[in-house]
């Protein structure tokens, strides 16, 4: 496990949506997430039938197969976990297949495209505990460091 | 290698990455590529990653800061190439 990577994360409570790292190195990362059955959006979406929206799936997949490795390449120049990082989102391309209902875990896996002048891009995929393919994209991002 | 040729194929690898083509029709150095031809800017990374595969080229950082046209983007593939003969 490498969970202590999670305290860089600059997300809290409602929008934080990994729970464990299960491997990352240089080239990629697995980790997963427990979809909350009280989590904030299943009460609109939709009324009397939740069903994850997809752009909490694309967040999910950001938040573990973007910044999460990251953050991983930058802990190095990090002074501590006190140091703000803002990752911010350039591109995403995701096609769905599945859906994901309240209390399912996925597990995302994420392979390292490049990582250059700051931007990393990764291929990302969602899995169900069934190993079935949830979703699949290419994702780009950035992280600014706050000083 | 001459600029135009350089040009010409530029346009191929700016194409993907822009959604009116047709901005390519009239494209000169001056030609901003963010500013001009709508290019997400962090979509430059990747046009500087395809360029470097086309012409088995190594841009650095200090490079790279200073592509802003397709002008200085032509001027930094030509110095590379140089560099590399």
């Amino acid at each position: 496990m490498h969970n202590d990577l999670l305290n860089y994360l600059p997300y809290k409570s409602s929008f934080r949506f990994v729970d464990n790292i299960l491997a990352i190195d240089e080239n990629g990362v697995t980790g997963n997430y427990t979809l909350r059955p009280d989590a904030f959006f299943y009460e609109d979406h939709f009324v009397g039938n939740p069903v994850t929206p997809g752009v909490i799936i694309t967040e999910i997949m950001a938040q573990i197969g973007l910044v999460v490795l990251g953050i991983f390449f930058i802990q190095k120049e990090l002074k501590s976990e006190n140091e703000q990082v803002i990752p911010l989102l350039t591109s995403t391309d995701v096609s769905f297949f599945k859906m994901v209902l309240p209390g399912q875990k996925v597990t995302v896996i994420s392979k390292k495209e490049y990582f250059r002048f700051g931007k990393l891009k990764c291929y990302v995929e969602m899995h169900n505990e069934d190993k079935e393919l949830i979703a699949r994209g290419m994702f780009a991002g950035i992280i600014k460091k706050l000083v | 290698m001459d600029r135009q040729v350089i040009l010409d194929e530029l346009k191929k690898v700016l194409s993907p990455y822009m959604v009116n083509k047709e901005a390519l029709n009239s494209i000169t150095d001056e030609t901003d590529l963010i500013k001009d031809l709508k290019i997400n800017s962090a979509n430059l990374v990747d046009i500087i990653i395809d360029a470097e595969n086309k012409y088995d080229i190594e841009i650095d950082m200090d490079s790279a800061e200073k592509i802003h046209n397709v002008g200085s983007c032509i001027d930094v593939i030509l110095e590379k190439m140089k560099e590399k003969s």
